[in-house]
């Protein structure tokens, strides 16, 4: 019921950082009982809104209403107390707390000036099962998986009983299953009549759930519009200010079955995280491993690439058979692997661009071969241009790079190795629809160079996009393999397993 | 649970020790009272300092701290000053130099271990200034505190003061266990940002938390000085690092985030052990450190074994639930 009664009104909100002007005067209205999408590319200035509206950020200029009172957060803390609470990408919880604990801190019951634990416990219970999850609140958060964690993050921000609740990508760690269900809290959220600010990357959950949609470009406002009158098409031209078609030329290759000679074959390997697995990734192809998330997808590459080394059965790299003790000895043999977490596992923050680049050949060359630096330079120039990483100049340190550039970054890595075999785990989860693109176009391009590569990736869209052969994994083994004549519903059948298929 | 492990184990090995101590030497419900007894203001100084530690931080001027406590005190005592304020002074002081430290800290965002270094010189400096000598105290409080003691059956004593690093424990136990800050206190050690985004004021938390560890230190420095009525500049070097190692014992993470002060009490008596059985044996004294030192690596390792196989233990499981 979207009426003219907003409870959010941003007016030319203006944010700077060295070097680059992330808010150039952006306007935003969210209105009471309403799911209002705010969408953009990468470094469209989504986060930077969003964190200034939190508290995290202070603006530069602007004025910020509050049921038409002007508010200046200064802290998330401060955000919190007038009613707007987040929920960011990344899961934050304290890994070290109970659940319980972690949805109550802060504002614990109290009993006789002693925190109660007895209620917040069975509180929590409650609240967790509202969310159809029923575990045990006293474990710490960090006995469950990614996605039980967020829906305990989600569950924090809704029992604050926000008057604005802003959801930062939330449904990227989690399942079909588990985004229904945020999605239905959201509904009886909204009939309350709180306000929700939704980003994310998936489309299809925009037109499911918003009433209202926000486009950012650029850092720039390009304009607000009923979610129900803006056509796909048109609503993503608008958010990468040019035409979708470019996005289609990468289905050219798709389906083709190009097969070059064998890069690595493992025959019944087994680690310690996955067993029996058997595949073949050839050059000159893209190979897919497909399946839901903890299928072992991440396992299989972690297993190819030596972090958990295989305990049995053969690899043969090239015919030769070969042991793949570490990643080093992997990288050795011509591999590349492409982390899934990129801030936890992939960049290093406060180096540059240029010195994260470098980094695995320099790892390849041993340290006593220092890479020069103008070689360095070169490479960084060479890969920033190539990748079309937006950045003042390679110097900057990643940390300042949006999302979708530092991933971009971390290609580039793995590129400036030369590998022959490159594993992409993930590689463009949380980054906008036109960096997908680009990566989705560069990792056919390099797959067309003769490069072997693995792809993994939860969105079938883009499985389907890239990849000339698919593994499909479930529950830790392998479901099938698809060869040629891969479609949306076969891989779904492969993951369900032949029985009820959750199609969804 | 976790921490409950923690726990258990440096509980198992306490009484492990303990338990070989009566074998080999014959110790006695009075070697156990004197483990308090001697180690009574040690218990007080390592529980401030696992306040510091459970944020991530690091205190490294306790022992400064507990001197110039000493020192202070013994002047304010000769120059005939009342020890019933010269005391709650010299608490304040300690408090106040804590807070200095943990504002500088949090505010200008300076590294924990050089500004405690910085306040471990000014406080070890200042005790030298005013007197290089030892100063002895004496009066009739002091006589009453150092000398009053509950006696259970023949040479079985507890002096008063082990009284107060009791109620610190337990008061300690309450705050981190029971409050709002306490809880605060394990969520800003286990992921700061996440703590912050939560909308808890880390920064105030982790101001707090040398607040208290400078009042334990100056807590430490007066039932240190009931023991001992002395003061005298070069006192309990190194004290820092035992109540560190103690915590450490106990089952606190020096990255912050798990850790139990009952834990580092047992940490503390754990060293104790070592030192009553490095005196029976009529060892050099060193011996304790060395021993210590053995006991510390033995510790760290097995609390990363125990981490990586719960690690091991989550990561078998299945990634999503049936939900």
């Amino acid at each position: 019921m979207p009426n003219a009664e907003p409870v959010i009104t941003m007016r030319g909100v203006k944010k700077s950082f060295p070097g680059a002007m992330a808010l150039k005067g952006v306007d935003f209205t969210l209105q009471k009982g309403e799911i209002h999408a705010l969408l953009g590319e990468n470094g469209a200035g989504k986060s930077t809104l969003i964190k200034i509206l939190t508290g995290v950020y202070e603006r530069d200029q602007g004025e910020i209403l509050l049921d038409g009172t002007p508010i200046h957060p200064r802290n998330p803390q401060d955000a919190q107390k007038i009613g707007i609470s987040c929920v960011h990408q990344e899961i934050n919880l304290c890994p070290n707390l109970t659940v319980a604990e972690n949805i109550f801190i802060g504002r614990e019951p109290m009993k006789f000036g002693a925190i109660d634990w007895k209620t917040v416990n069975k509180k929590s219970y409650e609240i967790m099962k509202g969310f159809g999850l029923d575990i045990d609140v006293t474990k710490t958060a960090d006995s469950y998986s990614a996605a039980i964690q967020q829906m305990v993050v989600i569950a924090r921000a809704t029992e604050i009983s926000a008057k604005v609740l802003v959801l930062d990508e939330p449904t990227s760690s989690l399942t079909a299953v588990e985004a229904k269900k945020l999605f239905d809290t959201m509904r009886a959220l909204k009939e309350k009549g709180a306000g929700i600010i939704f980003v994310t990357h998936f489309l299809d959950q925009v037109y499911e759930v918003s009433d209202s949609i926000t486009i950012l470009r650029g850092g720039e406002y390009v304009g607000t519009y009923k979610a129900s009158e803006l056509p796909k098409i048109e609503l993503v031209a608008k958010m990468i200010g040019k035409e979708y078609k470019e996005l289609d030329e990468a289905n050219v290759r798709s389906g083709k079955a190009v097969s070059g000679e064998p890069f690595l074959s493992v025959e019944d390997a087994s680690s310690s995280e996955i067993s029996d697995v058997s595949l073949v990734a050839r050059k000159e192809e893209v190979l897919g491993l497909s399946g839901l998330l903890g299928s072992g997808r991440t396992e299989i590459a972690r297993m190819i690439f030596g972090v958990d080394p295989a305990l049995s059965g053969t690899i043969k790299v090239k015919g030769q058979k070969v042991k793949i003790k570490s990643a080093l000895s992997a990288m050795r043999l011509g591999m590349a692997f492409c982390p899934e977490e990129r801030k936890k596992e992939g960049i290093i923050g406060d180096l540059s661009i240029r010195e994260n680049i470098v980094l695995a050949l320099q790892a390849k060359r041993g340290i006593f071969h220092l890479v020069p630096r103008a070689e360095a330079e070169r490479l960084a120039d060479l890969y920033i241009e190539k990748l079309a990483i937006k950045t003042p100049s390679r110097e900057q340190s990643i940390k300042n790079l949006s999302g979708g550039n530092q991933q971009k970054a971390i290609v580039a890595r793995w590129l400036a190795a030369n590998p022959e075999l490159l594993i992409l785990d993930e590689p463009t989860r949380g980054i906008d629809i036109g960096a997908k693109a680009e990566l989705q176009k560069l990792v056919i391009t390099l797959a067309g160079g003769g490069m072997a590569i693995i792809f993994i990736s939860s969105e079938i869209d883009e499985m389907l996009r890239c990849c000339q052969r698919m593994v499909v994994l479930r529950d830790k083994s392998i479901a099938g393999e698809l060869d040629g004549d891969i479609s949306e519903s076969r891989i779904m059948s492969f993951i369900a397993g032949g029985a009820d298929s959750a199609k969804s | 649970m976790k921490k409950n492990f923690a726990l258990i184990v440096t509980g198992l090995l306490f009484a492990l020790l303990f338990g070989a101590g009566v074998a080999v030497y014959g110790f006695k419900l009075s070697t156990f009272l004197n483990l308090f007894n001697t180690n009574a203001y040690l218990i007080i100084v390592s529980v401030g300092v696992t306040f510091v530690l459970l944020t991530g931080g690091i205190d490294i001027s306790v022992a400064s701290n507990v001197a110039f406590t000493c020192m202070f005190l013994a002047v304010t005592m000769r120059a005939g000053l009342s020890p019933l304020l010269m005391i709650p002074l010299a608490l304040a002081v300690g408090t106040g130099a804590g807070l200095l430290m943990g504002y500088l800290i949090q505010n200008f965002n300076l590294q924990p271990f050089i500004v405690t270094l910085a306040g471990q010189f000014f406080l070890r400096g200042l005790c030298a200034v005013i007197s290089t000598e030892s100063i002895a105290i004496s009066n009739s409080f002091y006589t009453f505190m150092s000398l009053g003691k509950i006696t259970l059956g023949r040479g079985n004593n507890i002096y008063f003061y082990v009284f107060i690093a009791l109620a610190i424990l337990a008061g300690a136990g309450f705050i981190l266990n029971f409050t709002k800050f306490g809880r605060g206190v394990y969520a800003a050690g286990g992921s700061e940002q996440s703590a912050l985004l939560m909308g808890l004021p880390v920064k105030r938390i982790k101001t707090l938390v040398y607040a208290v560890s400078g009042f334990c230190a100056a807590l430490g420095g007066v039932v240190y000085s009931f023991g001992t009525p002395a003061g005298y500049s070069l006192q309990n070097m190194g004290l820092e690092m035992d109540a560190i190692s103690s915590a450490v014992i106990g089952g606190t993470l020096l990255s912050g985030g798990a850790g139990t002060v009952a834990g580092t009490t047992l940490g503390v008596l754990i060293q104790g052990i070592i030192q009553t059985s490095v005196t029976y044996q009529n060892l050099n004294t060193w011996w304790t450190k060395v021993m210590n030192a053995a006991l510390l690596c033995v510790f760290i390792a097995i609390q990363r074994v125990l981490a990586a196989r719960a690690e091991k233990a989550k990561t078998a499981k299945p990634a999503i639930s049936k939900a």
